[in-house]
């Protein structure tokens, strides 16, 4: 069974204020598997469910219908809560929202802490993470007087002093400026590729979404594509009308196959783009 | 005549304790009325800090501000008129929402400035139609609305207030795309039919190659430039030494014609680097 296997799950927000209660259906049979050290983009416009479905993965919602399950263990399960929520850690869109101490290895240790991890093996962890996330300079600072991208690293780092094979992040980079939105992409690319983190990124930015292994888009409360980024963003118009965009280099390079010019709809990196355009230039001008 | 206007401002957090922090460094600045400015920088630049000098919300430690040529802080009682003409929409403006209904929260500015009640009425109803807000919403209480609706009803409380200039702090953030193309389309039309000069806040530099004339750049609390957006993305290399950075289509076109494409251009939108694709490449037949 993959790493994280979602079938058929049914989530609903029920308002017990109206009367009758109101109960809204968020996620409508969603299938999802994703494997040990993947990396996975989701994507859908505002209130199309990805939110929900993502704290399904580490329990904090549980499915109404249909199952989650995190390394072979159901969420629905309520002895599974502790080694889930150990092996999936979230990481929330406001750094602020999330930062609970004073100074900034106070608040990587604090899981531990609650775990109860020995103080010397907390050390070791605490020290690791910042270093991963290149914070450890900043160990003794308040977390209030750093930049965005820091204290988002700040979070990211008490993610992985849990040491989880899994992080969950919630558009961890909305607020945050392009400098601190490269460092934190660079460093969620890092964990996965160096450190083998298995990561699940919902973002707004489809040139990060870009970055992922594959892209999940959700629509409704349904799973409307699953699939590499160039097979899943070379659909503009399809993307259009699920209120998301593509990236800047897709929209020239389909543009330009709409006009007729022999240059592929699948292009989704920059290095791609000026490469094909380059050689649409250079042909034409029969260099 | 310049709108806002800035000598030699600087603004320092916690003088006189430890954590003394220069936030604003001696900027000079003037911006000309009736402009759509995109105000850049880095977190931490001086940017907030900079907008909440334009309505007298801080108070410089030294240098001075004129709005509409006239000195803030000369006259304390002055400065509500002047909070009545520049307009500012903070971050996640959706948040201060607190009234029953969403006509009775777009009331609360221009009951504040005196205003009677039929052009009140007027003026909801005019702001309400901008942003695209039907009167079947204006009766709803602001917490029925989907996090889009309810973000434009709250801007729609500041325009009601016809502010000579209208900030605006991040107002896409968190939004999907259509919402953000939404709301910085609706802000585009209302400063095309008020002429009213519009200050835009935003991290988004494709955003703010979309919708912007004039860039400010502020860098570690100086005015780092002032200049047309297009001169300002002409200088990607500096923006990205300070962090910030030039919209996905720029660096492509700033690679092609460093590889021998021949074009003088600036390309900071798709829509432009779409023309000029298709005038290169028919030149070239």
């Amino acid at each position: 069974m993959s790493f994280i296997h979602i079938k058929g799950l049914e989530f609903s927000y029920v308002n017990e204020f109206e009367e009758p209660p109101v109960k809204n259906t968020v996620l409508k049979g969603i299938d999802l598997d994703i494997e040990k050290g993947e990396f996975v983009a989701v994507l859908g416009h505002n209130g199309s469910g990805k939110s929900t479905l993502a704290k399904c993965i580490n329990a904090i919602n549980l499915p109404e219908k249909g199952e989650v399950s995190v390394a072979g263990l159901d969420t629905i399960n309520e002895e599974n809560l502790l080694p889930i929520r150990k092996r999936v850690g979230m990481v929330f869109q406001n750094p602020d929202n999330q930062i609970v101490a004073t100074i900034v290895e106070e608040d990587v240790a604090f899981a531990l802490e609650n775990l109860g991890v020995e103080p010397s093996e907390i050390r070791r962890r605490v020290d690791e993470a910042l270093k991963t996330v290149g914070m450890y300079e900043y160990r003794m600072h308040a977390p209030h007087k750093l930049s965005g991208g820091q204290k988002q690293r700040v979070a990211i780092a008490g993610v992985l002093a849990m040491e989880p094979e899994c992080i969950v992040l919630d558009e961890p980079t909305a607020m945050l400026d392009p400098k601190g939105r490269s460092e934190v992409m660079k460093t969620i690319k890092m964990l996965n590729k160096e450190k083998g983190v298995t990561i699940v990124l919902i973002t707004h930015y489809m040139e990060e979404a870009a970055q992922a292994d594959r892209v999940v888009v959700i629509d409704g409360g349904e799973k409307i594509m699953d699939n590499v980024p160039k097979k899943v963003f070379s659909q503009v118009d399809l993307m259009r009308s699920l209120g998301l965009d593509v990236p800047q280099v897709t929209e020239i390079a389909d543009f330009l196959h709409k006009q007729g010019y022999d240059i592929s709809s699948e292009i989704i990196t920059e290095d791609e783009c000026v490469q094909a355009l380059y050689e649409l230039l250079k042909e034409q001008t029969g260099k | 005549m310049a709108i806002i206007k800035t000598e030699d401002l600087t603004y320092v957090y916690g003088e006189n304790t430890p954590f003394r922090k220069v936030a604003v460094d001696n900027v000079n600045l003037e911006i000309e009325s009736g402009e759509m400015v995109g105000l850049i920088g880095h977190t931490g630049s001086g940017k907030s800090t900079l907008i909440q000098h334009f309505n007298g919300l801080l108070k410089p430690n030294s240098g001075s501000v004129y709005i509409d040529g006239e000195k803030l802080w000369d006259d304390k009682a002055k400065l509500r008129p002047i909070r009545f003409k520049v307009g500012l929409v903070f971050q996640y403006p959706e948040y201060q929402l607190f009234e029953e209904t969403c006509y009775k929260d777009i009331a609360f500015g221009p009951k504040n400035m005196g205003l009677d009640n039929a052009e009140i009425d007027r003026r909801i109803k005019e702001v309400a139609k901008m942003v695209g807000i039907g009167s079947d919403i204006l009766d709803k209480s602001p917490f029925e609305l989907s996090g889009g609706q309810k973000r434009r009803v709250a801007i729609a409380g500041v325009m009601a207030m016809e502010p000579q200039v209208l900030i605006l702090d991040e107002p896409a953030s968190g939004l999907d795309p259509k919402g953000r193309d939404q709301i910085l389309g609706l802000i585009k039309e209302y400063h095309q039919q008020k002429k009213n000069t519009v200050i835009l806040v935003s991290h988004s530099m494709e955003d703010i190659a979309k919708h912007t004339t004039k860039i400010l750049v502020m860098n570690k609390a100086k005015l780092f430039c002032y200049d047309d957006t297009v001169k300002v993305f002409h200088r990607a290399a500096e923006l990205e030494e300070m962090g910030l950075a030039v919209p996905q289509i720029t660096r492509v076109f700033n690679r092609l014609r460093a590889m021998g494409i021949g074009f003088d251009d600036d390309v900071y939108t798709t829509k432009y680097a779409g023309e000029l694709m298709l005038r290169l490449l028919s030149k070239r037949k």
